[in-house]
């Protein structure tokens, strides 16, 4: 297997072929942002929380889907890229409803923690409010929409781990919405196994167990990558936890 | 001179004037470095002239809201929009994916116990806008404080920096929203 070298934020590297620049960085105990990105799943590439600087091009490159070339020079922390994150979580921030203090992971919330990296005091695009469903017809779980950031880890968990497919997405831009079925309440999906999978990798309030109030819902996530180690290499370990 | 300092209550709970009030000895502290020149919790009739700091709580719901938003704007030297209904809406803005007239219907008719009647230009209270706004949506902000409420401690920080003649830089850890 050929070995690569490359340079990260002025230091040298060396990455297996195949790696991307995210699984580098998260070896090497770099941070990059992440949101779609989650170890276990396929990677889809979608939020661009995760965008870096390759030397060369005025391009910005999504970490978790670049693989690094001989000499390649990547900065992921230029005062660009900071300014282009700030501007995305503020964009999933006025997209959706979020009422944090009313919300079931508030505190554990994947979006809250991208929010304090970013240091968003305030969002400076004007709220949307869009009017979204909150779909609580499933006996376990509650689908609530205005939550969503469309990250698509609960389509592809649900796809590729699960083997479900319950949910997909519908509609375009900026009406884009998780359906489950063939847009169908939840509840009536005959495909569900109730499994929780989509529930638990769901960075945002908008898949969580009823019952949980304010603040109640936890997720763990570093569960996948252990169902898919140990399916792909017979490995029944658990690696050491992604950050999250 | 002491600093003119005030603080006032739009759509909001007053949930963050109540962590206000948690500044308990901190208080009387205060009370001896400012003075509070208006506020929910002074005998103020007319927001005054000439104030350095107001804290605003809560988000512009309503046609009042709007117009104490921009006399405090006139008025102040420095802005604070106070705890999260002022920052993002919160929990006031809620009903903005809802249709104004459908709100409506539902407070003032589908709830009402008695003489059921959505309230219109001959009554006396302040008309609801189409959608309740952030503070900063309506007039400039210089300063945002975080949660449902701030704490008490982000206030007081917050203050001291303020009274030092700073514009407060809040650490990381007071960046809390909800
Ligand atoms: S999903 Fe996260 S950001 Fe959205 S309301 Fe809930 S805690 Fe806040
Ligand atoms: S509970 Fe399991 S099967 Fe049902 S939608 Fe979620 S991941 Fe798919
Ligand atoms: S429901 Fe959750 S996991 Fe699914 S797309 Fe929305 S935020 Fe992502
Ligand atoms: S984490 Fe790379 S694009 Fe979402």
């Amino acid at each position: 297997m050929s070995v690569i070298t490359f340079i990260i934020d002025d230091e040298h590297y060396s990455a297996k072929e195949g790696d991307t620049i995210l699984q580098v960085t998260r070896d090497n105990k770099i941070h990059i942002p992440t949101l779609c990105y989650l170890d276990g799943l396929s990677t889809f590439g979608a939020c661009r929380l995760c965008v870096v600087e390759i030397e060369g091009s005025p391009k910005l490159f999504p970490a978790c889907t670049t693989k690094p070339t001989e000499g390649m020079i990547v900065r992921t922390k230029t005062d660009r890229l900071k300014r282009y994150r700030r501007m995305i979580v503020e964009l999933l921030a006025s997209e959706g409803n979020h009422q944090c203090a009313v919300c079931v992971v508030n505190g554990h919330c994947e979006l809250q923690n991208l929010a304090y990296e970013v240091g968003l005091d305030h969002v400076r695009f004007p709220y949307l409010f869009p009017h979204k469903s909150l779909d609580a017809t499933h006996k376990e779980f509650v689908m609530d929409r205005n939550r969503c950031v469309l990250c698509t880890r609960c389509v592809r968990v649900c796809h590729e781990v699960e083997g479900a497919h319950v949910w997909d997405i519908a509609g375009r831009g900026i009406n884009c919405e998780i359906i489950a079925d063939l847009n169908q309440p939840w509840g009536t999906s005959e495909s569900c196994t109730s499994c929780g999978k989509c529930v638990r990798v769901c960075p945002t309030g908008a898949l969580f167990e009823k019952g949980a109030s304010i603040g109640e819902m936890q997720k763990e996530r570093g569960f996948i990558k252990f169902i898919v180690n140990a399916r792909n290499k017979s490995e029944w370990v658990h690696t050491a936890h992604e950050e999250e | 001179m002491k600093p003119r300092v005030a603080t006032a209550w739009l759509g909001g709970c007053s949930g963050c004037h109540m962590s206000f009030l948690d500044l308990d000895e901190r208080l009387i502290e205060l009370a001896e470095k400012i003075d509070l020149v208006y506020s929910p919790i002074a005998d103020v009739k007319e927001f005054p002239e000439n104030v350095d700091v107001t804290l605003v709580e809560g988000a512009v719901a309503n046609s009042e809201n709007e117009e104490m938003a921009h006399i405090i704007r006139k008025n102040s030297r420095i802005v604070i929009a106070f705890g999260d209904c002022a920052t993002t809406g919160n929990v006031t803005a809620m009903r903005n994916s809802f249709p104004l007239a459908e709100v409506q219907n539902r407070s003032y008719i589908d709830l009402a116990d008695k003489n059921p009647r959505i309230p219109d230009e001959y009554v006396t209270i302040a008309q609801l806008l189409k959608t309740a706004k952030p503070l900063h949506e309506i007039i400039k902000v210089d300063v945002w404080l975080h949660g449902c409420p701030p704490t008490a401690d982000q206030i007081w920080f917050a203050i001291s920096e303020l009274l030092q003649g700073k514009i407060p830089v809040l650490p990381p850890a007071y960046l809390r929203y909800g």
